[in-house]
């Protein structure tokens, strides 16, 4: 053979050789993982110059104290006598809204203070650093807010607040958006699409592994689950564009249940779409469940005089239990993440009342980072970075909670 | 599908044992439930095929235009396909350039070389890689290594350009590629590398010389399925790929993809005659049948993998 020269010094060189280029491989994908991560955290938190339309002093009920140490009382009274003396922007129509929302005297001494310096005073962002930029220029960066924005101040600003998380979406600038509808759309969602895949995805996987025969249309349902696995996920939206959307439109959009101006493009269309898409995903994970629970246990079971459904639903699906919602979990955190599908069926990237039901008009977590992304405003760089952190906290909290099926599942049997 | 389960239900029938009268209807539910993905099938297969033809169907629309034209805006009777085709095209085989060598590697690396420690911190990065939203990936493609190529090579890279969506579409794919190569280099049988080492073979040369040529069924099978994820993959694109419907070679500039036009026409609320709207499912058909394809030839390859190394 050619290939094994007796040149052992050159062997062991280009051994060594390669064995560097394998490691730098590994790095390249540890690297691209930290990379992703530093990057997030460095657009969530920084330096902003906030300027304000309305100085304090005129608008305040007490001017000569600072804003910080302004008591509840006062905070309100503030809100109230600048709304009725028409001395700012807001008005008493805003305010009305406003308490309709939470009355401003159950509001805490934080949500006050926010609410005098977005709405009296209208302090507006007017240039953002990275976490980078404000830790190494911060001299330059106080030097640029003195010359540009004599007017304003500089604070440093964590994007990633529990503001940010409660607040309703009131478009137009960056720093007034919240999650709250986001989320709630989300959740939505992932409940309709779990009520419909689990319990067909479970029976359909319950028929391939313990009733179906070797025969062609069983092979044929079989193929076809694998190939749709692997159907990408925008052409399921055009699946429920054409049919949940259009061809059902008076049923997902709620019309002959009385529900009136809207269409098709609901939070009921997006869960249908969702949970065709994990159903393949479900099916494959609940057969290698089924599959790796023993003959014997089956045996056994029809040794007592079990029929074949009581051995399923008695013994054959509570041991393989752990492996099933593990692998459910796996396809909700899936979905969970899709983006393309919801844009394709008409997702609402702006929606200021939050979802409240199936025939809502919905937007979703990923629906709004795609959305933050493509805005020119720099600003909003920053708010898609902290909503892909919140996602991102949600996908890891969802494995630690598979984790934490098959752990406890585990234990319960070992305790039979 | 066990034949053994049938010998217990002759066994009950011997035993003159009525069945329950619910579990004929239970499995009658069950059939009812695995045809829902064949339906899924047909209802897909339809849903694309209807507005398809009607869109081969429209006045203007010539078959040659849609193969051989170099121009995509059906709008102004513009029916060029091969426009957005190339566009995947090339951010797909970028992400190959950077998805397939890099997986190889690490998929090597895994398979001969790494200690048990060093996979057990290895393995949870790339399955953390895999679980990553695609929307992030598209998130990162546009604000860091859109920059950062801007920052190597100047104004020659445009702010949308096929690059940047390749490059963080390889990073996607890397996890999948990496571990479907570790699974072919493990189905080797241990024997054949214990033959090299015993003749005096380094461990590189048995991975390279011996492994690797023994698992090519199971590697070519994972880049088909990776090509196939890359070409369907939307969101990176649709952010950082640009919108240019015309047939461009140059990766520093702007393209436009199959699934990136469809995400951008249908996310605006077009009229359901429009021919824009037929458009993106004469698009998703051809979507659709190329990444089938590729799967099927995938598996294709897997399954007879298998049968050469039981």
């Amino acid at each position: 053979m050619s290939d094994f020269h007796p040149n052992e010094k050159g062997r062991k060189r280009t051994a060594g050789l390669w064995n560097v280029v394998f490691l730098a491989a590994t790095l390249v994908g540890v690297l691209s993982l930290v990379t992703l991560v530093t990057s997030l955290i460095d657009s969530c938190f920084g330096y902003v110059v906030l300027q304000d339309a309305y100085a304090y002093s005129e608008v305040s009920v007490a001017p000569d104290k600072a804003l910080a140490s302004l008591t509840k009382d006062e905070l309100v009274q503030t809100l109230r006598t600048t709304a009725e003396a028409d001395l700012t922007d807001l008005t008493t129509g805003r305010l009305r809204l406003l308490e309709m929302d939470r009355p401003l005297e159950v509001r805490t001494e934080d949500d006050l203070r926010n609410l005098v310096i977005t709405e009296v005073l209208k302090s507006e962002i007017k240039k953002s650093w990275s976490l980078m930029e404000s830790l190494s220029q911060a001299p330059a960066i106080t030097e640029f807010q003195k010359s540009r924005y004599p007017d304003g101040h500089l604070a440093f600003r964590s994007w990633l607040s529990p503001e940010f998380l409660t607040k309703a979406q009131s478009g137009g600038k960056a720093e007034s958006n919240g999650l709250r509808g986001a989320i709630i759309g989300s959740l939505w969602i992932i409940l309709i699409a779990i009520v419909i895949a689990f319990p067909i995805g479970l029976g359909s996987a319950i028929y391939l592994e313990e009733y179906a025969s070797d025969n062609w249309l069983n092979r044929l349902i079989q193929t076809n689950i694998y190939n749709l696995a692997g159907v990408p996920s925008i052409i399921y939206g055009m699946l429920g564009l054409a049919i949940f959307v259009r061809l059902m439109g008076p049923i997902t959009s709620g019309a002959i249940f009385g529900v009136q101006d809207v269409n098709g493009r609901t939070v009921f269309s997006a869960g249908l779409t969702l949970g065709i898409l994990i159903l393949p995903i479900i099916i494959i994970n609940a057969q290698e469940a089924l599959k790796a629970i023993p003959n014997s246990l089956r045996y056994s079971s029809y040794g007592v005089g079990a029929t074949k459904w009581q051995t399923i639903w008695h013994h054959v699906i509570p041991a393989s239990m752990d492996r099933i919602l593990t692998g459910t979990v796996f396809a909700v955190s899936r979905a969970i993440g899709e983006t393309a599908p919801l844009v394709v069926i008409g997702a609402s990237a702006f929606l200021t009342l939050d979802p409240s039901g199936l025939f809502s008009k919905f937007t979703t977590l990923p629906i709004q980072i795609f959305t933050w992304s493509q805005m020119a405003s720099p600003e909003f760089r920053h708010v898609a970075a902290a909503a892909i952190v919140v996602l991102l906290v949600l996908l890891l909290g969802l494995n630690a909670v598979a984790i934490y099926f098959r752990t406890g599942i585990q234990k319960a049997k070992d305790a039979l | 599908m066990t034949p053994e389960v049938k010998v217990s239900e002759n066994v009950a029938a011997l035993l003159k044992k009525p069945l329950r009268p619910g579990e004929d209807f239970i499995q009658v539910l069950l059939v009812a439930c695995a045809l829902v993905s064949v339906l899924t099938t047909v209802g897909i297969i339809l849903a694309l095929l209807g507005d398809a033809l009607r869109f081969f169907a429209t006045p203007g629309f010539s078959w040659w235009d849609f193969l051989t034209g170099t121009y995509w805006e059906p709008g102004s009777g513009h029916f060029g396909i091969l426009a957005l085709i190339t566009g995947t095209l090339m951010t797909s085989l970028v992400a190959m350039v950077v998805a397939v060598p890099v997986g190889m590697a690490i998929g090597i690396y895994l398979s001969e070389y790494a200690s048990a420690r060093v996979s057990r911190v290895l393995k949870p990065v790339l399955e953390i890689l895999a679980g990553i939203p695609s929307i992030v990936y598209g998130y990162f493609a546009i604000n860091f290594v859109t920059p950062s190529l801007q920052a190597m090579m100047g104004d020659l890279v445009k702010p949308l350009n096929a690059l940047s969506a390749g490059i963080v579409m390889g990073i996607l794919i890397l996890p999948l590629i990496a571990s479907m190569a570790e699974d072919a280099l493990g189905a080797v049988p241990k024997s054949l590398k214990q033959a090299g080492f015993a003749m005096g073979a380094t461990k590189l040369e048995v991975a390279l010389h011996i492994t690797l040529p023994a698992a090519t069924s199971g590697i070519v099978a994972a880049i088909i399925l990776g090509l196939s994820r890359a070409i369907g993959e939307t969101m990176i694109v649709a952010l950082a790929a640009g919108s240019f419907p015309r047939v461009s070679f140059n990766p520093l500039g702007s393209v436009d993809t199959m699934t990136g036009y469809i995400v951008r026409t249908s996310g605006g609320d077009i009229p359901q005659t429009s021919i824009e709207y037929m458009g993106i499912f004469a698009i998703g058909l051809t979507l659709f049948l190329i990444t089938l394809g590729l799967n099927m030839m995938s598996r294709r390859i897997i399954e007879h993998f298998r049968e050469v190394y039981e």
